[in-house]
């Protein structure tokens, strides 16, 4: 392992929460835009955090905040093993654990605004869960190994053997960003059916612990679509990435919310429509 | 320099009357006034609310809810009570089970007037709130620190 792959690897610990709180605020000022307001100031993400914090915290039970840390322990160790060139496999795992600590947070507190938060957010998992294994397959089959820093010396062609399986992953990822029309587990908006859903009955501290994860959820899902592009260096996958992670932007301001099974069966759809395929054509096309 | 002051998420509840105010406090959020520009955010929930706007004559049914909503709200926290019925009862004031003001349920910070209430008041109202929030985020810093000793 280089020692340089270590250091991005703590880079994310350290910077990760504050690309992530920029991710945000760039993501509400182009919202705020295309409704044709100003919008806040790009930072304000990590003012509100820090507002947070100076407010009090309302525990309904002690058990919210450790499943709230377990939450962005799993979230920083997902991250952390991307960021270090390992396996990508593992750090969907964790990824995957982290949501269920969250989902834990808000079936522990009780409310029934929570509870169905949580409840949707579980069969959200169901719904992308799928496609998000199929994305470390594909990389495995066309480079022959799940460790990231192999997918980066990869071939510059493995995106368009991949193309499927982009596509599928850039669908589940508008779920994974909670972007309408998929955002049913934690409407970010008020005067909603679910009030905020998972994070009702989260308040101060708690309720920044979970932003805090998202920040770092958003950079680690940047991550992931940053790998698809790689092999072409920096220069050409980093503004690619962005442009399609802010084309979810867009999606979430055109589309009303879904139920959730239509949600459920649309990403069903589309994962067998596109990852199965993309996989079963693999061997032709390599 | 207080974050809340930078990012104040506000709960509205209309406790009855005309609705007039309401519609007002909702033009607010529309493009023409922007207050997210100065990071207001209209949170439904009490639990991640700062200031409590409060607007129509608060009556019998309405109490209760009131009532809830401002318990339910964390510390530091302001009320802000917004057009006439808000204030007095307004045109509501003579009827049976009108309590005639928000300030005789929970107590009230700063008093916009009007019938209805212009969007330019209500986000001057919103303002001058603040700095009565950041004063009782000091103190509760103070008895936070209290309370650790
Ligand atoms: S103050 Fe006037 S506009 Fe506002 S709620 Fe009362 S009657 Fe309606």
């Amino acid at each position: 392992m280089k020692p340089y792959a270590w250091s991005l690897a703590f880079a994310f610990i350290l910077v990760g929460p504050l690309l992530g709180a920029l991710l945000a605020g760039v993501d509400r000022r182009l919202t705020a835009r295309m409704q044709s307001r100003k919008g806040p100031p790009i930072l304000q993400p990590i003012y509100d955090v820090l507002k947070l914090f100076e407010k009090d915290t309302l525990v309904v039970t002690q058990l919210q905040t450790l499943y709230l840390w377990g939450f962005l322990f799993f979230m920083v160790i997902a991250g952390f093993i991307l960021f270090l060139g390992s396996d990508l496999l593992l750090s969907l795992f964790a990824l995957t654990v982290s949501g269920i600590f969250l989902c834990l947070a808000a079936y522990a507190t009780n409310s029934p605004y929570s509870n169905i938060g949580s409840s949707r957010e579980l069969m959200l998992m169901m719904a992308y869960e799928p496609m998000l294994i199929m994305v470390p397959l594909g990389f495995f089959l066309v480079t022959g190994s799940f460790r990231v820093s192999d997918i980066i010396a990869g071939s510059p062609w493995q995106v368009l053997q991949l193309l499927g399986i982009l596509v599928g992953f850039l669908f589940v990822l508008t779920i994974k960003l909670r972007k309408s029309p998929f955002d049913l587990s934690s409407s970010h908006h008020g005067h909603q059916e679910l009030v905020q859903g998972m994070t009702t009955d989260l308040s101060g501290s708690d309720l920044a612990i979970v932003e805090i994860g998202h920040w770092y959820e958003n950079v680690i899902l940047l991550g992931w679509l940053y790998l698809f592009f790689a092999p072409w260096g920096p220069w050409i996958a980093l503004p690619i990435s962005f442009v399609l992670f802010f084309a979810e932007v867009l999606v979430d301001n055109t589309n009303a919310r879904l139920k959730w099974s239509s949600t459920l069966k649309a990403s069903w759809l589309m994962t067998g429509v596109f990852g199965v395929t993309n996989l079963l054509l693999l061997p032709v096309i390599s | 320099m207080s974050f809340l002051k930078k990012s104040p998420w506000v709960l509205h509840y209309a406790a009855t009357s005309c609705n007039g105010c309401d519609i007002e406090l909702l033009a607010c959020l529309t493009p023409l006034y922007d207050v997210e520009r100065f990071g207001i955010v209209n949170t439904g929930n009490p639990k991640h609310a700062d200031i409590f706007l409060v607007t129509g004559s608060v009556n019998e049914e309405s109490r209760k809810v009131v009532e809830n909503l401002y318990a339910q709200m964390p510390d530091p926290k302001v009320v802000v009570a917004i057009g006439a019925c808000a204030l007095s009862g307004g045109i509501f004031r003579d009827a049976y089970n009108v309590y005639g003001g928000i300030d005789q349920v929970i107590p009230v910070d700063v008093y916009v007037p009007g019938c209805a209430a212009r969007p330019e008041s209500i986000i001057d109202g919103i303002v001058r709130s603040l700095d009565i929030l950041e004063q009782r985020a000091k103190e509760r810093k103070r008895q936070r620190k209290m309370v650790a000793l």
